[in-house]
């Protein structure tokens, strides 16, 4: 089975399934740690996402080289060391690029090592597939992740703030929902995705049913 | 068991033998270890450019009209430029003007807030006796209501000229500063607190007391020694 899927090829979809169908935020609720606490503004949800992206990206991709040389029984340590190796890297590079991101993110940089997104996509794609294909799905797992993280920093912050990326948005007369900037804020705004989300889906299915009953019925 | 049974029998995948998994194991964290120290070499002057220039910022943010900056150690021969010694102590920044004259100092305090300690970077003139500027340094205090020491108005306003004068005789601080609800300051050493951040407001007029009743009877008779900007 797992030689069998091997052989598929790399499609679209292989990068499409990570970022919508299969989304490991709005689908798969894999890292709710870094949703629901660095999400208070777009920037700090931009930074996590893209972070998050090249740890995911880099461990995968030398995960998948490695697939045939890291033997099972420590295959699990294998890939921990891994996706700490490029988190302490990525750890560095931000404190580099901006030290106002690095204090706005403080500890859940190095919590990225323990998102269960990354070491999932090591155990259950990485170490069957080879580079190629594992870094289309990694790309395509990373960019929903980071669009998810979007969604919510964008509302919470316009909402929290009447900003978007700093820039005033709302007039002066609005008063900001402070709460939308706390941790029960990031709750209620990933409840109104999930909502959202399988409303629309309810509503795809509704479709899909009632034209399947028009052909039957045209027939 | 018959010879069928045993020729049918699933076989169990030989273990792999300790050494090659030892070897694994240390290959890939040599390897870890290898690149994380080649990116903390390369990333370490940089990082170390970032802090000071966040630094030098604070200090000019919190003088106003400096824009140079000379680091000085209190030592027992009195205040040596920070380069000049090893010895260890309270780091004081000072600022100067275009002309090369003290526009005032930059003392750092620290102390426990609402989420985390906070720490703060606070100007002092020595010509008005006064404090003359504060910024936040680090804190975790909440998003909307604690960290508003940074943005608020009348808080920060009220720290600007802030009284930080010294008893006849030198030792402490004539008018002790404390933060005050808001629009009820009375003393000369008075803070505007702030309404949702009473804690953090609070933590800050502590740590500026703390801080300047114990630092500055000790810059007493210094000051002319930090007029030397060449």
């Amino acid at each position: 089975m797992a030689a069998k899927r091997e052989q598929e090829p790399i499609t679209m979809d292989t990068f499409l399934s990570g970022l919508w169908r299969e989304n490991p935020v709005f689908v798969m609720l894999l890292g709710m740690c870094p949703v629901l606490a660095v999400t208070n503004t777009t920037e700090n949800a931009l930074a996590m996402g893209l972070a998050t992206t090249f740890v995911l990206v880099c461990s995968t991709g030398l995960v998948s080289i490695l697939r045939d040389f890291i033997p099972k029984e420590v295959r699990i340590a294998s890939y921990i060391v891994i996706i700490a190796t490029f988190v302490t890297v990525v750890d560095y590079a931000i404190q580099a690029i901006s030290l106002e991101i690095y204090n706005a993110l403080g500890a859940f940089i190095q919590l990225i090592v323990a998102n269960c997104m990354i070491l999932g996509r090591a155990e259950a794609f990485a170490s069957r597939q080879p580079l190629g294909k594992t870094l289309v799905d990694a790309l395509g797992v990373g960019a929903g992740f980071t669009l998810a993280l979007l969604c919510l920093g964008t509302v919470r912050e316009l909402l929290g703030a009447g900003e978007i990326l700093g820039v005033q948005v709302f007039p002066d007369g609005f008063e900001p929902w402070v709460i939308m900037l706390l941790p029960p804020g990031g709750f209620f705004v990933l409840a109104g995705w999930l909502l959202l989300f399988a409303w629309l889906k309810e509503r795809q299915n509704q479709r899909a049913a009632a034209a399947k009953e028009a052909t039957a019925d045209g027939r | 068991m018959s010879a069928a049974d045993s020729t049918q029998a699933p076989q169990a995948p030989s273990p792999t033998s300790s050494l090659r998994l030892v070897f694994t194991l240390g290959l890939i964290a040599l390897c870890s270890g290898l690149l994380v120290v080649s990116v903390v070499e390369w990333t370490r002057p940089i990082i170390a450019d970032n802090h000071e220039r966040a630094l030098q910022q604070a200090v000019f943010d919190v003088i106003p009209g400096a824009v140079e900056r000379r680091d000085f150690v209190l030592t027992e021969q009195g205040l040596v430029p920070k380069e000049e010694t090893d010895a260890r102590g309270e780091v004081i920044h000072a600022g100067y003007t275009e002309d090369g004259a003290l526009a005032g100092i930059a003392l750092e305090a620290s102390g426990r807030g609402y989420a985390d300690v906070i720490r703060i970077l606070y100007g002092y003139d020595p010509a008005c006796e006064c404090i003359v500027g504060m910024s936040v340094l680090e804190s975790q205090e909440t998003p909307g209501l604690g960290d508003r020491i940074e943005t608020d108005p009348d808080f920060l306003g009220s720290i600007e000229g802030l009284d930080a004068s010294l008893t006849e005789d030198g030792t402490e601080l004539k008018h002790g500063i404390r933060t005050v609800d808001p629009g009820e300051r009375e003393e000369p050493g008075d803070i505007d607190g702030i309404t949702g951040a009473t804690v953090s407001a609070e933590a800050i007029g502590d740590m500026l007391h703390r801080s300047a009743n114990k630092q500055l009877p000790q810059l007493q008779g210094h000051w002319s020694e930090l007029e030397r900007n060449e």
